[in-house]
């Protein structure tokens, strides 16, 4: 999961530092195997590009690490089947990244890797959460709260819609077009409208609805199970990665896309989509398999 | 496994190209057919480029992220992209007939390249011109990698990379353009621009702004000067018998 979290910093990087295009060709770089590219030879976005390639490779590997592990230790079919799922989702990803390159960064590939990297990340997310040994022998009976479990898949979904949307305004530069905070071109709506307009302020909302989402699910679970420490960390690291992300999508705006805040930016939403789907699946945690203290 | 999956690649590659509309060459414009130019009736349209107003300051250059430009570059790079002298003369500007030739004019494409060289992690020359169906070399000189990304409008975007010592990759472009703007992505500071037409009448200016368009046969024209950063202007220019006076074209930053 954490190696997940620095591809996708790595892969933000990229887009920040304009280095998508460094490299022109794939898999090889500049000719060179994968492995076999000079580190000499790292130098400006190639650092970039390079870098993410070989940060992908690993991930990709571990990934068959993990499907190799979970078929020699893993009980559960239906995780079996998230870890091939997984690994289905890198090889994808590791094409849709060398399509992009090949056909000069057309905005419907760079969107969809963009936006298969954080279901990729969800999925890494969710294989270790399901074999961890809270999952499956919980210390207390999971929670069980419908309206609690609609709020959090809700809020899940939003979030990955809200990150749909922040690819497609970073691939479709429109990053800038409101180029104020919190105002826009010193209005509350903004006073013309364009494709970027739109769907720069089309994020702005989304992430006003994310930031209201996640106040009620932390105010809920804080209200009504604050014993719970399964869900009141997570919920705090929600409430303060949103908070953080939100600032930081601020001063993106701001610092006109400074190439580290904007990175920050992308990796924080992903650490807020991972909280937000930690929450999700320990809310229907008895929607999966019963737990193995039970089955005693 | 690794022929299916190179198999299964070049069917998704099609298919993505076909969706994506590219990137398949636009149609060339056809083989030129027509009269030549009288040498005896044509003349010479001359001038010279000048920029009103306080020139924008040259930006540094942050070249720390390859060792190899800082080094070519010395102390204190700084951004070549409006040069202007102390008498206003503008260097790097592209001037050329822009509209009123006759079209049943013919001007077949030189075979000799334009070359497009990297040196010091800059491009050499910034502003070139070149014909439609010429071809252009495409050069590194330099001990670093270089990508060569153009980002035409009408003609066809393509991203070469060039390794050290690597032989120059030869490109033409089927399309008249002006101008079409090439970036090397490793380098984020370095820019040129190629002016592509389907004539010869163009030229570049040198560091006294002055421009010289040969062999213009008689008639009316629409004459531009154009810089990537000082705008552009153009001039109505009639080539008769007599010799064209000098043009001064004064570029205001529009």
């Amino acid at each position: 999961v954490l190696a997940t979290l620095v591809l996708v910093a790595a892969g933000g990087m990229v887009t920040s530092t304009n280095s998508g295009l460094s490299v022109p060709d794939w898999p090889t770089t500049y000719g060179h195997q994968m492995f076999s590219f000079p580190l000499s030879g790292m130098v400006g976005g190639i650092f970039y590009e390079h870098g993410h390639r070989l940060i992908a490779t690993v991930v990709g590997m571990l990934t068959i690490g993990l499907v190799l592990f979970l078929g020699l230790a893993e009980p559960r079919p239906w995780v079996r089947r998230l870890g091939w799922l997984a690994l289905g989702a890198v090889i994808l990803q590791g094409l849709l990244g060398g399509l992009t390159v090949l056909y000069l960064l057309p905005d419907a590939i760079s969107i969809s890797h963009a936006g298969l990297a954080q279901i990729f990340f969800a999925l890494t997310l969710t294989v270790a959460l399901v074999t961890s040994a809270t999952w499956r022998r919980p210390p207390a009976p999971p929670v069980d709260d419908d309206r609690l479990r609609r709020r959090l898949l809700a809020l899940t979904l939003v979030v990955y819609a809200q990150i749909l949307l922040g690819a497609t305004m970073r691939h479709t530069g429109a990053g800038l077009a409101i180029p104020d905070f919190p105002l826009a071109y010193g209005h509350v709506l903004p006073p013309f409208w364009n494709a970027a307009v739109a769907i720069h302020f089309a994020h702005r909302l989304g992430a006003l609805a994310v930031a209201l989402l996640a106040t009620v699910v932390v105010w809920n679970v804080r209200r009504h199970h604050g014993d719970r420490g399964e869900l009141v960390r997570p919920a705090l690291v929600l409430l303060v990665a949103v908070a953080v992300q939100i600032t930081l999508g601020a001063f993106v705006v701001l610092t006109a896309k400074h190439e580290v805040v904007n990175t920050l930016h992308v990796a924080t939403g992903s650490i807020v989509l991972g909280a937000s789907l930690l929450l999700t699946l320990r809310a229907f945690r008895l929607r999966f398999d019963r737990p193995v203290t039970r089955e005693a | 496994m690794i022929i299916v999956l190179r198999r299964s690649l070049l069917v998704l590659s099609a298919s993505i190209m076909v969706a994506c509309g590219g990137p398949a060459d636009p149609p060339a414009t056809p083989a030129p057919a027509g009269k030549p130019v009288d040498a005896a009736t044509a003349r010479p349209i001359t001038g010279t480029v000048t920029f009103t107003g306080t020139p924008p300051a040259a930006e540094p250059l942050r070249m720390a992220s390859d060792p190899a430009c800082a080094a070519a570059a010395g102390p204190n790079p700084r951004s070549n992209a409006a040069l202007v002298a102390a008498d206003g003369a503008v260097r790097n500007a592209f001037v050329y007939i822009k509209d009123g030739l006759d079209p049943a004019y013919a001007f077949p494409a030189p075979a000799e390249p334009v070359v497009l060289d990297q040196t010091a992690c800059t491009y050499t020359p910034r502003v070139l011109g070149i014909r439609v169906n010429q071809p252009l070399l495409l050069s590194n000189s330099d001990p670093t990698f270089h990508n060569v990304h153009a980002l035409p409008a009408t003609n066809r975007e393509f991203n070469h990379g060039l390794s050290p010592g690597i032989p120059p990759m030869r490109h033409t472009f089927t399309r008249p353009e002006v101008m079409v703007r090439f970036k090397c992505d490793v380098h984020g500071w370095m820019q040129a621009w190629v002016g592509v037409t389907a004539h010869p009448f163009f030229a570049v200016t040198g560091a006294d702004g002055a421009f010289t368009l040969a062999g213009v046969p008689p008639g009316t024209y629409t004459v531009e000067a154009w810089h990537e950063v000082l705008g552009t202007r153009t001039a109505q220019v009639t080539v008769g018998s007599d010799d064209v006076a000098p043009l001064a074209l004064s570029l205001d930053g529009a």
